[in-house]
């Protein structure tokens, strides 16, 4: 059979080649299909890794708190089983993370990542006569780059500031407008506890996200605690995993250690998660119900060929060609389309994309920003493989019609 | 001598609105390196009678035996088989693919046979179209072509795999008494004593019945004694 695959290439062409208009038309219907269809994926999967990666690279890939998934038992359940106790006070835990410093030893001893504390606390900043509402981060300014962005983010000097004075902070850079503080100044803070300390601006951090940088400012660990009043406690141990996708099993695994509740990003951003998948899902139907569309238009050329090639089959047929034969003359002027659509196609959807991914938007909210093209090869073959796949089914049915045909019923009428 | 082709109680119904008989019951033979005549009345069934010998219809009744091969109980695929192996066919329309050259249009059979290489087939093919008298034209489409050198196109393609049996319908149909004349001396001369090849004519032409080595006339569907 090996000499039949140029016998059959050779008749597709002619066919292909008497209907020329058609077949560009043809093909231009699957290039536009396949390139919407891969664009598409690179803006819509492109925002979504976009939006992954900037959580990701925001938020600690773990976030371990003294949060309990059960309240403890009560040391009296345990001294006394099923025995129900009266006038007991019950045992207040104090809010935080005890020891912080020999977990986070502990953990470092087996790790894939790195891991760094942090308190909260709620303040009120005043500076020349103006109170400025501040959510306020002790931090570690020696672990803190191994976590988070922060030291990235420090205009004019590093975290390293936050040591140069006793009390120093550094502002978020829309805070610092608002206050109207500028570096070196000395600022009051008072904390939600009540507790007051005067505060020299050390530095400038701008994350390029107008909420955070309106509202945050930072201060060493221990600065933290006098203010929240939680000597010796942290709020939360962030970790940044080597691996992000091994988050999660890093994060059980410290909660079965450390018993402290431990949250991988996965986990926190849960619904985000699947209203993605629910999203791809969407993505994957529409590009395929364009494809399809676009087959159609394939369906009715080779559709068209067969009626006015009926002699040539009967011909062929006639000859002794085997149905067989006849079928693929027709699915392979199918693929012809469909391969130089899908080609076209490619192109197209390249340069639409590379087109999108020049366009400047810009927020109010944001620092500007260009729309996150990615361009997977996985798009691509997946747009190529539905393109090719419909095209071979659009025809798959005109050619099995045509390779029905009785030829004696055409040369008894022509003849 | 010998038959090629035995043919028993062959009938054909069309069964339309009204059904047709268009063949009502023929006894026949073809024998080996014979060339056969079939007349008859237009419309008497002698284009039928041609498809069923060649494997192109199949009986509504009887038999149709090739080579000592029964063919009634054989699929669409070794029917098809057998016609690219052994049979040829010329019509009176010349049923040439448009778009390729006389020599392609020959090489098709052998290209379809798969039995012999690229280089090989074209060097066959260009001999046949040579020998017809066609070693000019064969790299002209069929439209660049006159009747008569299409219609011997068609007979070089029959020819493409060495067949045994050659069935033409009203070959000359078409052409002038010139073109008539070589196309006839080619069909005669490829026949006969060892060649290997038999050849059956449908023909109005009593001038052709007469160079047959045998005439079968055709009236209703039936052999007229
Ligand atoms: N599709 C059909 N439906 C009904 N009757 C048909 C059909 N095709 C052919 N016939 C009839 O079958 C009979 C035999 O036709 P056939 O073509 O075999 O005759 P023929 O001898 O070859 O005639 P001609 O010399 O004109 O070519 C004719 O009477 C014709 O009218
Ligand atoms: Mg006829």
């Amino acid at each position: 059979m090996s000499g039949m695959l140029p016998l059959v290439f050779s008749i597709a062409r002619t066919h292909i080649l008497s209907r020329l208009r058609q077949t560009l038309v043809g093909v231009s219907g699957v290039a536009i299909g396949v390139g919407f269809s891969v664009m598409m994926a690179s803006i819509m999967e492109g925002s979504q890794e976009d939006f992954i990666r900037q959580l990701v690279d925001s938020l600690p890939h773990i976030s371990v708190t003294d949060e309990r998934r059960e309240p403890p038992r009560q040391p009296a359940d345990q001294a006394y089983e099923a025995a129900e106790i009266r006038g007991l006070t019950t045992k207040q835990l104090r809010p935080g993370i005890k020891n912080p410093y020999a977990i986070m030893a502990a953990l470092e001893g087996w790790l894939p990542g790195a891991v760094a504390p942090s308190v909260q606390a709620k303040a009120v900043i005043r500076f020349a006569g103006r109170d400025t509402a501040v959510s306020i981060t002790g931090i570690d300014p020696k672990r803190e780059p191994d976590v988070s962005k922060l030291s990235t983010q420090i205009r004019d000097g590093s975290l390293d500031a936050l040591y140069k004075s006793s009390n120093a902070i550094i502002l978020g850079s829309g805070l610092a407008k608002k206050a109207g503080a500028r570096i070196g100044n000395s600022v009051i803070v008072t904390a939600g506890t009540g507790r007051t300390l005067s505060a020299t601006v050390v530095a400038i951090s701008h994350a390029g996200v107008t909420q955070i940088d309106d509202n945050s400012a930072y201060v060493l660990i221990k600065t933290a605690q006098i203010l929240a009043g939680q000597t010796g406690l942290v709020n939360e141990l962030r970790v940044k995993a080597q691996d992000v996708l091994q988050a999660r099993a890093i994060a059980s695994r410290i909660e079965a250690e450390t018993g402290y509740k431990s949250t991988s990003w996965q986990e926190a951003h849960e619904d985000l998660l699947s209203a993605f998948q629910m999203r791809n899902f969407i993505m994957y139907t529409v590009v395929s119900a364009i494809l399809m569309v676009a087959s159609f238009g394939t369906y009715n050329i080779i559709s068209t060929i067969t009626h006015e090639k009926t002699r040539d089959i009967a011909i062929m047929k006639s000859l002794g060609f085997p149905s067989a034969t006849v079928r693929q003359i027709f699915v392979l002027e199918s693929m012809m389309i469909g391969v130089m659509g899908l080609l076209l196609g490619w192109l197209l959807g390249y340069a639409m994309s590379y087109g999108m991914a020049q366009i400047e938007f810009k927020s109010p909210f944001m620092d500007a920003t260009r729309l996150p093209i990615i361009y997977a090869p996985t798009h691509y073959a997946i747009a190529g493989l539905v393109a090719l796949s419909a095209s071979v089914i659009a025809g798959y049915f005109p050619a099995r019609k045509a390779a029905a045909l009785q030829p004696v019923e055409i040369i008894r009428g022509a003849s | 001598m010998s038959a090629l082709v035995e043919a028993r109680g062959l009938r054909r119904v069309l069964y339309g609105e009204v059904p047709a008989t268009l063949i009502n019951g023929i006894d026949m033979d073809i024998y080996a390196d014979e060339f056969l005549a079939i007349t008859g009345p237009s419309g008497s069934g002698k284009s039928s009678l041609l498809y069923l010998l060649g494997l192109l219809d199949v009986p509504s009744a009887g038999e149709v035996t090739i080579g000592g091969r029964p063919t009634s109980k054989l699929n669409e695929t070794a029917r098809a088989r057998m016609r690219l192996e052994t049979l040829g066919f010329v019509f009176q329309f010349h049923f040439l693919l448009p778009e390729f050259s006389a020599l392609e249009n020959v090489a098709l059979p052998m290209r379809a046979l798969g039995r012999y290489d690229d280089a090989r087939i074209r060097k066959h093919a260009s001999d046949i179209l040579a020998s017809l008298g066609l070693g000019d034209h064969a790299h002209k489409r069929p439209e660049q072509m006159s009747g008569g050198q299409r219609q011997r196109v068609a007979i070089a393609r029959a020819l493409a795999n060495d067949p045994k049996l050659v069935l033409a319908d009203e070959p000359t149909g078409n052409l002038d008494s010139a073109s008539s004349a070589q196309v006839l001396g080619i069909l005669r001369d490829m026949c006969g004593p060892g060649s290997g090849k038999s050849v059956v004519v449908v023909t109005h032409d009593p001038g052709l019945a007469e160079q047959a080595d045998r005439r079968l006339h055709i009236v209703d569907g039936k052999v007229s004694p």
